[in-house]
């Protein structure tokens, strides 16, 4: 559980917010607090998560300081949420990666990538290394086929162990059922509001960016951002299937569909990292948790950077600096995984929980 | 050094900057004229009493996006004949009603959101549009409209006197900073609100009892426009006693509670005095109307305060309060932390008990639920209170806005005592809303008189200061 004085705070909003409901139209937090007459521990963590920060409330809010009311809803909930990423990280010792997160991702990639590719040129050679390969099984030349699976599935497959605990130990606080996760109609109802980030619509006109005014540009940046990743892990996982399944080992032709995917998908982390970026530093910051910025920054460098070697990677595969752009790749790529269940990566798992939750409150109330 | 607005005359000068001033300032400014608009406050408490509302009333004849159905201009009438009991310039009203059809399309133009009907909006989905975010929401839109046309707004700029020529308007004089400027202008839009949160002007009409009253709104409605216009010869409409109030919880702040602040509970209580005597059925009638009555009749009582009571069975049927209500597991103890007489209280509630008649409850709609024997009767809702643990809150009179304003016509002129218009000088909103509420309220129509009377005042005045 968070800390009882962040909770407490986030009670006393919630109590001022159910008497007045004027921003019931935002997004589904405020009809999601209106189904409670009081709030528990549970609850505002519940609802923090339910949050997608567009700040709409904020500007909306005729209790918001300087008011005595002192009500900052995106503030107080974007605060909570910290606070459940870093209790609800398993194994408990990484906790404390969540303090400072910003640079412990920094160090965990440089260092990952740094070792992959010193180890790469240590074992294979510069010769091997810089050489030009055409052709099937090339990628395999530098660094063995087996390597690569075994250095990224491990941590991939133990982040989603990781993401897991986190989110049946978040469940449970908020009061929801196991079965409930996977309420078919609530699970569909969830995804779909996730995949179309609805409530970053903010009742229909966006979120509130830089001041108060409405603007699609979050929501689509962060579509960019999402999308780009889904289609690069996409990509990653047809090219798994096409290589145990069929056996035809990568590199692919240009309009492959695993390349396809992949090119789309890194473009997107091409332009939704960094439009996320300047929507952070140009942001008013009085509705953010700045002492966030540096896990969210960490986090859309590291989407940007592994797009980006990604790309760099296709379109010079054919040249003498494959072997060290594969290296690097997969050095960000491994930092990535490592880093999933430590950093910004979580709020997905959280938000999605809260949203089948919401989903799920809903489909019962009927 | 004034703020360099100040230098330039404008054609027209707009005082205040809530919905009513802004719907004349835009309306002005896309006519052409140059346009000044004098706040009072600064930039986080902007807009007046309009960051406060949640949504206007407008007459309409089909359902859309943001109302469940139509709302014709004559179903508008009748509401308004009912809640003032005539006490209305008829003829404006029907005026402003039907003037009013094209106000949400107007402010959808202006960058105004609604929302779509939702559960919460209190039985007005299909009369009243509702703001997205509600009224800061609106007067932030309001706002980045102004900026964009080029509309001038000085903030933290207070008007403390108009300078008239007989019934022409000349300058106003206006602290800024401490100091005070004298701003000239062709034209001028008052609209500048009403005077609830000038308390020794209530007094003038509620006698020292005002004292205890608390402003649900702008600390910044002290009505110096409206005095110093009457003082100028303009003529008054209305009665300094005419507000529209309400029964809200006495622990509000002083100033701007809002909405937040009300006690929804009254009809499921018992209402005592400090006394611990009943005074008035609690279960006369329906929402809002109750709503309203009860902060007159709560004023009226020793120390213009109130407790509604209840006990466990009716939490959670009524709307969550801002401030959690005082408990106590026994009627003696509950009556000690509200500081009520105790063993009247509990006498009170025991003859109450006794009077309750059985019948089903039904916490939605008037019930039958009553009480016999008992002065006053409880008509509705009447259950024992019986089940610890009990639950009190209390309750003052909550002012939301004042009637006594100018007196106006159709295009929104004010008029002198000699009946004749002033030469360049409008009114809009809550300044002249006495016009149409001589008393009595229904929610949302003072957006419309706002919206209304704003863009003919700003329409009147880019026109006369053109020509």
């Amino acid at each position: 559980m968070p800390e009882t004085e962040t909770l407490d705070e986030a009670k006393r909003i919630m109590q001022i917010c159910n008497a007045c409901r004027y921003c019931e139209g935002y997004c589904a937090v405020f009809p999601a607090m209106t189904k409670r007459l009081n709030f528990n521990d549970g609850d505002v963590t519940y609802l923090a998560n339910l949050c997608h920060g567009c700040q709409g409330c904020y500007y909306a809010c005729q209790y918001a300081p300087p008011h005595e009311f002192a009500v900052n809803v995106p503030k107080t909930f974007a605060k909570l949420r910290g606070e459940t990423y870093r209790d609800y990280a398993w194994p408990g010792i990484f906790k404390k990666l969540f303090e400072g997160n910003g640079k412990w991702v920094a160090l965990i990639v440089v260092a990952l990538t740094v070792i992959v590719t010193g180890l790469t040129y240590a074992i294979q050679g510069v010769d091997v290394v810089s050489g030009v390969y055409k052709g099937e099984g090339s990628f395999y030349k530098v660094i063995p086929h087996d390597v690569i699976v075994y250095v990224a599935s491990a941590p991939f497959l133990f982040a989603i162990l990781a993401f897991f605990v986190g989110l049946m130990k978040f469940w449970k606080d908020i009061g929801a059922k196991p079965m409930d996760l996977l309420h078919p109609r609530a699970l569909t109802k969830a995804l779909k509001d996730a995949g179309q980030m609805k409530y970053m619509g903010g009742g229909g006109h966006g979120c509130n960016y830089p001041d108060d005014n409405y603007s699609m540009g979050r929501r689509v940046a962060h579509q960019f951002t999402m999308w780009g990743f889904l289609l690069c892990f996409a990509a990653t996982s047809v090219a798994t299937v096409y290589h145990y399944v069929f056996g035809w080992p990568a590199p692919y032709d240009y309009f492959s569909v695993p390349v396809v995917l992949g090119t789309l998908g890194g473009i997107g982390l091409l332009i939704g990292p960094p439009g996320l970026l300047m929507i952070k530093k140009k942001a008013d910051p009085e509705p953010q948790d700045t002492k966030q910025h540096g896990m969210d920054i960490a986090f859309l460098w590291l989407l940007f950077l592994t797009g980006l070697t990604g790309l760099a990677l296709l379109a010079l595969r054919e040249t003498s600096l494959m072997g060290l752009l594969l290296a690097v790749h997969l050095g960000i790529v491994l930092g990535m995984f490592v880093t999933f269940p430590y950093g910004k990566m979580v709020h997905a798992v959280y938000r999605l929980g809260a949203l089948i939750r919401f989903a799920h409150e809903n489909d019962v109330k009927k | 050094m004034p703020p360099t607005a100040f230098l330039e005359p404008h054609d027209v000068l707009i005082l205040g900057a809530g919905n009513a001033a802004m719907s004349a300032a835009i309306t002005a400014r896309k006519m052409g004229a140059s346009v000044l608009m004098i706040e009072s406050a600064d930039k986080d408490l902007r807009g007046g009493n309009s960051r406060h509302v949640r949504n206007i009333r407008y007459s309409h004849n089909a359902a859309t996006d943001y109302v469940t159905g139509a709302y014709e201009a004559s179903e508008y009438m009748t509401d308004l004949m009912r809640v003032t009991d005539g006490n209305t310039n008829e003829e404006l009203m029907r005026f402003m009603i039907e003037a009013s059809e094209d106000c949400a399309d107007w402010m959808i133009e202006q960058g105004i959101k609604f929302q779509p009907p939702l559960s919460g909006t209190l039985g007005l989905a299909r009369t009243n549009a509702f703001f997205l975010g509600g009224g800061k929401a609106m007067m932030n839109s309001y706002f980045k409209t102004c900026e964009k046309l080029g509309i001038d707004i000085v903030f933290e700029a207070e008007v403390e006197d108009v300078e008239m020529e007989g019934s022409k308007f000349v300058a106003a004089q206006v602290r800024h900073k401490g100091e005070l400027h004298r701003v000239e202008a062709r034209t001028v839009v008052l609209a500048s609100g009403g005077f609830e949160a000038n308390i020794e002007w209530l007094k003038e009409g509620w006698g020292d009892i005002a004292e205890n009253f608390l402003v649900r709104g702008s600390p910044m409605n002290t009505g110096k426009v409206l005095r110093s216009m009457l003082n100028n010869g303009a003529k008054s409409v209305g009665v300094p006693e005419q507000c529209h109030a309400v029964a809200i919880d006495g622990r509000a702040p002083q100033f701007d509670g809002g909405i937040s602040t009300r006690v929804d509970c009254v009809i499921f209580s018992v209402v005592v005095n400090k006394n611990g005597d009943r005074f008035y059925d609690e279960g006369e009638d329906i929402w809002p109307k109750r709503y309203a009555i009860w902060g007159r009749l709560v004023a009226k009582q020793p120390d213009q305060v109130a407790y509604a009571v209840i006990d466990s069975k009716s939490m959670g049927l009524f709307m969550p309060t801002v401030y959690s209500p005082i408990q106590s597991d026994t009627l003696a103890g509950l009556a000690e932390q509200l500081g009520v007489d105790a063993p009247t209280m509990e006498k009170t509630i025991a003859d109450y008990n006794a009077g309750v008649q059985p019948g089903d409850f039904n916490a939605t709609e008037p019930d039958g639920c009553h009480t016999e024997g008992v002065e006053p009767k409880k008509s509705n809702w009447a259950r024992k209170i019986d089940t610890p643990p009990y639950y009190g809150y209390p309750v003052k009179m909550g002012i939301t806005f004042t009637y006594l304003g100018l007196e106006v016509n159709k295009r929104a002129q004010v008029f002198m005592n000699d009946d004749k218009p002033a030469q360049n000088i409008w009114a809009a909103g809550e300044i002249m809303a006495g016009n149409i509420l001589g008393q009595g309220y229904a929610g949302g129509t003072g957006m419309a008189i706002g919206n209304v009377f704003g863009r003919i005042a700003g329409e009147e005045a880019a026109r006369h200061a053109r020509n």
